[in-house]
């Protein structure tokens, strides 16, 4: 079987509309164009329905209720929504925040600017694998602290956090836990009441649905959590987040939370195959690799690796016939390497070297075969152009080297 | 697409890749960067009896601009004296390889190696 070129290995950086999800959308794209709030006719009762529908879907993915189920514009705003908000809501009752070194920006920065205005924020340190222990966020829970935000797993390296220890953690000592489980729901099973968990942010287009639409599950009993919403309007979806609903976006979210709900313990299955072919095709081709991210407690799609020697963003270049993408400062707009890597401990010229494989639904086997070959080739190419190679061959420990910067 | 023809070029085909004998009088070796910064480039020059700079090679670890940078330094730098050599400035690289303001500092590399490999050729020379 051919491979089409270039074969798209990026899917936690978003991932491609399932035809399925793109079938269950387009009627609310054309004829069935209701304003889901219009409560007097027919068109906006069926997009209520339909919006209903998913919100149900939704829900089943993650073990809760479709009530709990808040629309947003994706993880980024429910994130915001669920910090800030908590924070506002809280705090009378406290004034601290817990979170780790390793989350996305959409939770590291609204925390900054909480801490900013005055709150105070612990900033916990992941072990070498990326994974925070219930242990750490026992020693730093205080009586002050109203929230712990910590992600189910992490984009760039896979890691998955031991959500439900935390979960239970949390709960005994009255404190909401938020987790931006973005990356996680759909790949690996979640179940809020099990976990624990008291706020979830999720997103469409990082499971085969659109871009521009996500959610944030928001729990109703045993606690009953209430938010500061972030949007004023029209008091839409309960006065927790104003604003017409994107009905195409949340059917089509929909419909991609029940494909991954039915084709998850398969697909993972799957993907974890694909994951181990490609990783053990570079292994067989190169050495001085090293592995980004906990070895077994880690995504079923996700392969980070340090490629010792060489830059990533060249190394991309190279790799012309893959999508991938890299922790390297090069590739980032702030000229900073990978934070998640920094926090981890691994040394920024590893982070300037690192390449993150993420595969998806419509990745084969073949494909796996022929990214391994180019990413051998490319690393032994670029090896030969690289002044580091060529000292550590000669044996010079880079470490004792005096740079001049 | 963010990078020029000339960056995609000189990165498809470096020119001048290798190393020199660093032991000898004739050759300069200039090192900078560091691998914590991401960029390491590593430029030698070899040098006639007249000054006349007759080799030049490069290695770099570095993204394709570094590459792209380092791989024009050598191939300006073959042919001119010396002398001539000092006067490179990194805004000569950056434009004749269309760098964006966020990639100029691969060109700064590109004149502090050649700088560099210079200054060794000189103190290895008395001169």
């Amino acid at each position: 079987m051919a491979v089409r070129l270039p074969i798209y290995l990026d899917n936690n950086a978003t991932t491609p509309v399932d035809p399925r999800v793109l079938e269950a959308m387009i009627p609310y794209l054309t004829s069935e164009f209701g304003n889901a709030a219009s409560r007097n006719h027919v068109f906006g009762w069926k997009a209520e329905e339909a919006v209903e529908r998913a919100r149900e879907r939704i829900a089943a993915l993650i073990g809760a209720e479709a009530k709990d189920i808040v629309f947003t514009s994706g993880a980024t705003e429910s994130d915001n929504l669920a910090i800030k908000g908590v924070a506002a809501m809280y705090k009378d009752k406290g004034n601290h925040i817990i979170t780790c070194l390793t989350e996305h920006k959409a939770v590291l920065d609204p925390c900054k600017r909480l801490e900013e205005a005055g709150y105070a924020v612990t900033w916990l340190r992941p072990d070498e694998f990326g994974r925070v222990s219930a242990e750490q966020v026992d020693e730093a829970l205080t009586d002050k602290t109203i929230l712990v935000t910590l992600m189910a797993a992490n984009n760039e390296i896979g890691t998955l956090h031991p959500i439900d220890r935390i979960g239970r953690l949390c709960k005994q000592r009255g404190v909401l836990l938020h987790t931006d489980a973005t990356q996680a729901v759909g790949k690996v099973p979640i179940s809020v009441d099990s976990m624990g968990i008291d706020l979830l942010s999720c997103s469409a287009h990082k499971i085969y649905g659109p871009k521009g639409v996500g959610a944030l599950y928001v729990r109703r009993r045993g606690p009953r959590v209430r938010l500061v919403c972030q949007m004023d309007g029209g008091g839409h979806e309960r006065g927790m987040r104003s604003g017409t609903l994107n009905v195409p976006g949340i059917v089509g979210m929909g419909a991609a939370a029940e494909i991954c709900r039915t084709e998850m313990t398969a697909e993972g299955a799957r993907l974890t195959a694909l994951r181990d072919r490609l990783h053990q095709g570079i292994v067989a081709g190169l050495d001085h690799l090293k592995l980004n991210g906990h070895p077994t407690e880690r995504l079923p799609n996700t392969l980070n690796l340090s490629f010792a020697y060489v830059e990533g963003e060249a190394l991309m270049m190279k790799m012309k016939d893959i999508a991938v993408s890299s922790g390297s400062a090069c590739t980032s707009a702030s000229l900073e390497p990978s934070h998640v890597l920094r926090a981890m401990g691994v040394g920024d010229d590893l982070a300037h070297s690192s390449i993150r494989f993420s595969l998806g639904r419509f990745n084969t086997e073949e494909e796996m075969d022929f990214a391994a070959g180019q990413v051998v080739k490319a690393v032994k190419e670029l090896r030969q152009l690289s002044p580091l190679y060529e000292m550590a061959q000669e044996g010079v420990d880079l470490k004792d080297v005096k740079w001049k910067k | 697409m963010p990078y020029s023809e000339k960056v995609l070029d000189h990165f498809a085909n470096p020119r001048n890749v290798g190393s020199l004998d660093k032991s000898s009088a004739r050759v300069g070796t200039g090192i900078v960067g560091a691998p914590e910064c991401g960029d390491v480039l590593k430029l030698q020059i070899e040098v006639d009896d007249g000054g006349r700079i007759v080799d030049a090679k490069f290695k770099t670890f570095g993204c394709g601009s570094a590459i792209a940078a380092s791989s024009l330094a050598t191939e300006w730098l073959k042919g001119r004296t010396v002398h001539e050599a000092t006067e490179l400035k990194n805004t000569q690289i950056a434009e004749e390889l269309s760098l964006p303001p966020v990639k100029i500092h691969c060109s700064v590399l590109a004149e502090d190696a050649i700088k560099a490999a210079i200054e060794d050729w000189k103190k290895k020379n008395n001169r």
